[in-house]
């Protein structure tokens, strides 16, 4: 067991390598590209078994992972971003063929217009692919999750393909300490995999992506999936326990910081989420019931955890780093179904967007958004979704508008 | 905590730096992260990145706008407005400042309320045989915070370098060292910020409604020509290629292999580079059949002639 400094990208290698992955396709893009640098590094020098290829686009790379997955072998890939949306046919077609891989996704806003810093659009966009979807926070949690996510892949109840998501820069390039599973325990808690009668050979062939002519055998097969991945909820709670028993960290659907006797609570996915954690602990100490609720699962949403855990509560935030469109937060809209029926009710909800394209959320902005929360329940009624974008952030943008139409010459703009 | 930003050029060392500082906190039973701030990569280029120590998980991220430290591996930053080094400096910041003018010199000329260090850093990493400057001023960094033993710090470079071979190792342990025990005067010079804002103190974010905008401004387009003339890339430069005209055969290789375009010829037919745009890359200098395109430290030149006009 060693606790070293990693980044996110580089405990995402660490998982794969001490998940002892048989297959990597892979394909470069920032900010991912990483990952598969270190994998190859480690493959070239002996160090891990495995074969790394490299793929010509995002779409054959899952298309490879995929058709590898169902011969019955462990596979591994990563992508991000753009990456994650070339490939989207692919990764309903993985699900449907019930592959068990994991893929790790390292969130950054999507194009127009283009940025490499992270949002959430992205890995969203990939929600109702049938692909199970863990959100991680921090760098160990990325390491301990791909591990995890080979178990709940590659269930006999689930058999799904699982995405591992991290946020770009702010853990991809970031080090924090992380602690190395000793790989025996890792062998104990995660045996090889198994085929299930999955192992597609050309010697024995079989079809593995066959057409249905009429809606009820696509319903059915379609269906499967959605109950595999219903499945996945107790599935994740059980091998969190097995986990802890291994490694000494407990992990759960959804992680509830401080919110025991909390009247308001705020609910975020990813990274950002510990930066919360800070403006909870402040809020705290000024004697304010605040509390943070964080889904690391996503798909399956963790309905029940979170009826239990918010149902009770005055008030309620969510602050989405993603948006849709024409109708705002998607967490934001997400929550609101789930919480939708109760009793009593149910919670006073807010919805913040913020983080857009890496936008930094300052801890003034969590504090006013508690503020502005406790004035809405107070006041009986939720306040109108409020982007988090401030006046000396339009003041940037209008000086860029001013140079991109001729109105105004640069800075020593570098 | 402690809360470091470590400015440098791209090429400096900078990401490397942070790790060394990092390693070495870490190994000095710190909890740490270390992130380095970069877009697109640009050698030449303002980057920057940081670090954060403390004895408990760190759960803030991201860029640090209250720094405790802040370390400047090249002085010709400060100029830079851009570049944002003095961002959130209070009067318990110390400023690090890798430069062969002197303490007073920078204290008078940026009017700064907290103290001012200097390192002259160039000749240390000279002596030691061309150590990047980020590595070197990693040393005097890491004496300032008082908390990082010469031990964790000479384990944390071999660590860190361990992939540019034993000679790089050596090379940068002698000049962090250098560097170290040169401060050991002001070993302990920076304080941990004890006091963040509480909820009642802190300002409200300044929030604002936006509006529907029309077409072209409400789409990330831009309609006027030649934009990237006002990038002026020839800031990023940190060696300059100068033309002797005595050698010059007037060949225009040199114009035609610039990746910028920033070469042109007079009415001799003598090429001509634009410094306003001419980043350094040297490629020109290196593919001259004559030899005739000088090599010069971009600070030399500068020191002789501030306004780096066409040559």
């Amino acid at each position: 067991m060693t606790r070293i400094l990693l980044t996110g990208n580089a405990a995402a290698a660490w998982g794969a390598r001490l998940a002892a992955v048989d297959y990597v396709p892979a394909f470069p893009i920032t900010p991912q590209t990483e990952i598969i640098e270190t994998l190859a590094e480690w493959i070239d020098g002996g160090v891990m078994d495995s074969r790394l290829v490299t793929l010509e686009s995002e779409h054959s790379m899952l298309t490879a992972a995929g058709a590898a997955a169902v011969t019955g072998v462990r596979v591994f890939t990563a992508t991000s971003s753009q990456g994650l949306l070339y490939g989207m046919e692919m990764l309903y077609n993985l699900a449907g063929w019930r592959a068990p891989l994991v893929l790790v996704n390292v969130s950054r806003g999507l194009s127009a217009p283009i940025t490499l810093e992270p949002d959430h659009n992205d890995v969203l966009a990939a929600r109702d692919s049938g692909f199970l979807q863990i959100h991680c926070a921090t760098c160990q949690e990325v390491l301990d999750n791909v591990l995890l996510a080979y178990r709940l892949a590659e269930d006999s109840r689930v058999r799904l393909p699982v995405i591992v998501n991290l946020d770009g820069f702010y853990l991809s390039f970031t080090r924090e300490p992380v602690e190395i599973p000793d790989p025996v325990a890792v062998a104990d808690f995660l045996p090889p995999f198994a085929d299930l009668g999955q192992h597609f050979r050309g010697g024995q062939p079989s079809s593995q992506a066959v057409a249905v002519l009429g809606g009820g055998p696509y319903s059915y097969f379609r269906y499967q999936v959605h109950l595999a991945a219903e499945q996945a909820a107790a599935v994740y709670a059980d091998l969190g326990r097995q986990f802890e028993r291994h490694f000494g960290r407990l992990y759960q659907a959804v992680e509830a910081y401080r919110c025991d006797d909390a009247e308001l609570v705020l609910v975020m996915i990813g990274s950002f989420a510990t930066k919360a954690k800070v403006a909870v602990d402040r809020l705290r100490e000024a004697g304010q019931k605040v509390g943070l609720v964080r889904p690391l699962l996503l798909r399956p949403f963790p309905v029940a955890e979170l009826r239990r855990l918010l149902g009770q509560r005055k008030g309620v935030a969510v602050i989405d780093q993603n948006l849709s469109p024409g109708r705002g937060g998607i967490l934001h809209a997400e929550l609101a179904e789930a919480l939708y029926g109760l009793a009593k009710g149910g919670p006073l909800l807010a919805s913040f967007v913020g983080g857009l394209g890496g936008r930094d959320i300052a801890e003034e902005e969590f504090l006013q958004i508690v503020e502005v929360l406790s004035q809405a329940v107070q006041r009986g009624s939720a306040p109108p979704p409020r982007l988090l974008f401030t006046a000396d952030e339009l003041q940037q943008v209008r000086r860029l508008q001013d140079i991109a139409h001729g109105s105004r010459e640069g800075d020593d703009a570098s | 905590m402690y809360r470091i930003r470590l400015h440098g050029r791209g090429g400096q060392g900078i990401k490397t730096a942070s790790r060394i500082l990092g390693t070495a906190l870490f190994r000095a039973g710190f909890e740490v992260q270390d992130a380095p701030r970069y877009g697109a990569e640009r050698r030449g280029a303002p980057i920057f990145a940081y670090v954060r120590a403390d004895d408990k998980a760190i759960c803030e991220r991201g860029v640090i706008h209250r720094p405790d430290l802040v370390m400047v591996a090249d002085d010709t930053l400060l100029d830079l407005t851009s570049a944002n080094v003095l961002e959130g400096l209070s009067g318990s910041t110390a400023l690090l400042i890798n430069s062969n003018r002197s303490a007073l010199h920078w204290c008078q000329r940026l009017q700064l309320p907290g103290p001012v260090t200097v390192l002259d850093g160039g000749a240390i990493g000279a002596r030691a045989g061309r150590v990047p400057a980020g590595a070197v001023c990693v040393g005097a960094a890491a004496r300032l915070l008082g908390v990082v033993s010469r031990q964790a710090l000479l384990t944390a470079v071999a660590e860190e370098l361990a992939g540019h071979g034993a000679a790089a190792v050596e090379a940068s342990r002698q000049a962090v060292l250098q560097a170290y025990d040169q401060f050991s005067s002001e070993a302990g010079l920076v304080q941990r910020l004890q006091v963040a804002a509480t909820p009642t103190a802190a300002a409200p974010p300044g929030w604002i409604e936006l509006a529907n905008e029309a077409l072209p401004q409400a789409a990330a387009t831009i309609t006027a020509p030649a934009t990237s003339r006002q990038v002026a890339t020839g800031l990023w430069r940190t060696r300059r290629p100068q033309i002797d005209r005595q050698r010059c055969s007037r060949c225009g290789l040199c114009l035609n292999l610039c990746p910028e375009g920033c070469i042109d010829l007079d009415e001799d037919g003598f090429p001509v580079i634009d410094y306003r745009y001419c980043k350094g890359c040297l490629l020109c200098a290196a593919q001259c059949p004559r030899k005739a395109i000088r090599i010069c430290e971009e600070r030399a030149v500068q020191t002789e002639k501030p306004e780096g006009g066409e040559s």
